[in-house]
């Protein structure tokens, strides 16, 4: 209870705010939906009342987008077009395979990084200048680039995940693989051990806490990378295309109620990487 | 009597940004099997930097330096010596069976010979009982046993030691020190040992190797008349006394060189 209570205050002001804030936000269009019905004198909490229920409103109220969650996912069937739960879905897996191939990626070229000074100085430079381009210009051209050679659907859109995700996972490993202190390196020398023992045996292990950081980045980008893949390709679904049709047809609603389930599903995933943390953590004998 | 480590005319010198500096210079040493040798100096005598210059942690850069007939390479690759750091160095994230297992995983000993080797060796520093612990649940004094018998699991006949009891407090110290020489006594290894404690080093060794800085050197070689078994009130005796005075001495000899005066 005490560890709930701030976080129930918090989500409390929240919803005030928010209700608050829709009032004002939605007043001008209620204004003339009301002149337009004739209807004078409207009460304050008669008029509050209308402006968290309009059709589109320029900020929907919280309970308009929860219901519009619920109608999407639970009330509508998976295989429909409009299912969020479809859409999340091809979301999701973008999502998972641009992580595994980006966590793969980035795991690779550290493991080169720090064995080998020439790596270290020709690829560093590359991956950092890699992640300075900004990704809403460069996802068009893969998507569209590789759908003009027949490749559509989910690997472009996990390949943008993946230029994404890998960043912080070299940046971690390089660290994490270089974190053995000299001490235990010299011990592995006493024992004559070759390169892959000292690996796997020391530097390996030493890194896991920063591989696990690194993830916890990695698997929120990968769905930001994801959404933003399917802005640029709308005939495949997605989180990102229920984005766009909704601000096309002005469907607030719809983007709020999308924004909530990429919110929920990155909050979801960084949790799992958080408990394969902590299970791998326990394997390995950490303090509770 | 056979000869573990002989040094001749060794030498070694750092390059640094400004200037070589000179870590050892001109030892002359011979260690015979079976001596428990101690090293002893202020800081920057090189002590340290002749241990691993035995374990081929560094490289001299002048003389010649052999262990067990070899080269040090050779004799690392041989591995004919365990070593034993400043700190414990257990991998955290192994338990105190599997951090003596290591050496043995890398040496390629069978799952059988490792547990019989881990049993014996921990019940050689006194470590049964606590196989499945974690380093940070051992206190520092029992993290310090368990790398020892780490650096014994494999067997080596050479023991290398720099400052193992350095970072602990003079009680757990003393007793871990009669627990040495006990353990010197069944094993019969050659001991290198490294400290800057003169009662420690005239307590354990059969030689007491005194060096001093600028450059890095051997001072005195001083051969201990103590008995091989000794009770801890020895340090009580006037030949102890005796002994450590002569230690003293010659570090303070080492000293003069140094600052000019005296």
């Amino acid at each position: 209870m005490t560890r709930l209570l701030p976080v129930l205050t918090i989500l409390l002001a929240i919803l005030v705010i928010w209700y608050g804030a829709a009032v004002p936000m939605n007043a001008n269009w209620q204004v003339t939906l009301n002149n337009r019905a004739d209807l004078v004198d409207v009460p304050l909490t008669t008029f509050a009342q209308q402006t968290w229920s309009q059709d589109k409103p320029v900020l929907p109220a919280p309970h308009q987008v929860i219901s519009e969650i619920w109608n999407a996912t639970v009330a509508l069937d998976i295989s429909s077009k409009r299912s969020l739960a479809y859409h999340g879905w091809i979301t999701l897996s973008a999502t998972l395979l641009g992580f595994a191939f980006g966590t793969a990626l980035g795991v690779l070229l550290a493991v080169a990084i720090i064995h080998n000074d020439a790596s270290d100085r020709s690829l560093m430079p590359w991956i950092i200048a890699s992640q300075t381009i900004p990704i809403l210009a460069v996802a068009p051209m893969v998507v569209v680039g590789l759908g003009a050679v027949g490749l559509t659907g989910l690997v472009p859109k996990s390949l943008i995940s993946m230029y994404l995700s890998f960043f912080p996972v070299v940046v971690g490993m390089v660290k994490g693989l270089r974190s053995p202190e000299a001490i235990q390196l010299d011990l592995m020398r006493t024992y004559d051990a070759n390169g892959w023992q000292t690996f796997w045996k020391l530097r390996w292990p030493a890194a896991m806490p920063f591989l696990f950081a690194s993830m916890k980045v990695g698997i929120a980008i990968s769905l930001i990378g994801a959404v933003v893949a399917e802005l640029s390709n709308a005939s495949g679904g997605g989180l990102g295309v229920r984005l766009l049709t909704g601000s096309y047809n002005g469907q607030t609603v719809q983007i709020w109620a999308a924004l909530f389930i990429a919110a929920g599903l990155a909050a979801i995933l960084v949790a799992l990487v958080g408990s394969a943390e902590r299970w791998v953590n326990a394997r390995m004998g950490a303090r509770a | 009597m056979t000869t573990v480590v002989s040094a001749q005319n060794l030498g070694l010198t750092f390059p640094t940004g400004d200037g070589d500096i000179v870590a050892l210079s001109d030892v002359n040493l011979t260690i015979n099997k079976g001596d428990f040798v101690s090293f002893i100096g202020p800081s920057g005598c090189g002590k340290t930097t002749f241990l691993r210059a035995i374990a081929d942690l560094e490289k001299p850069t002048s003389g010649t330096l052999s262990v067990n007939g070899m080269t040090p390479e050779q004799a690392r690759q041989a591995r004919a010596y365990g070593y034993v750091f400043q700190a414990a160095a257990l991998y955290p994230w192994r338990t105190i069976e599997k951090n003596i297992a290591l050496p043995l995983e890398i040496m390629g000993h069978s799952p059988a010979e490792q547990s019989e080797r881990i049993a014996r060796t921990m019940e050689l520093v006194n470590l049964s009982g606590f196989e499945k612990k974690y380093p940070w649940q051992l206190s520092g004094g029992m993290q310090q046993r368990a790398s020892i018998a780490r650096a014994l699991a494999f067997d080596a006949d050479l023991l290398l030691m720099d400052e193992p009891f350095g970072a602990l407090d003079e009680i757990v110290r003393d007793h871990l020190n009669s627990e040495l020489l006990k353990l010197w006594e069944r094993t019969q290894k050659t001991i290198c040992f490294v400290t800057h404690s003169i009662p420690e080093a005239v307590y354990l060794s059969t030689r007491i190797v005194v060096m001093s800085p600028r450059p890095g050197r051997v001072t005195d070689i001083i051969e201990s008349t103590l008995p091989r078994d000794r009770p801890l009130d020895i340090r009580e005796t006037p030949e102890f006394l005796a002994i450590a005075a002569r230690v003293r001495e010659g570090l303070r000899a080492g000293h003069s060189y140094d600052g000019g005066a005296v």
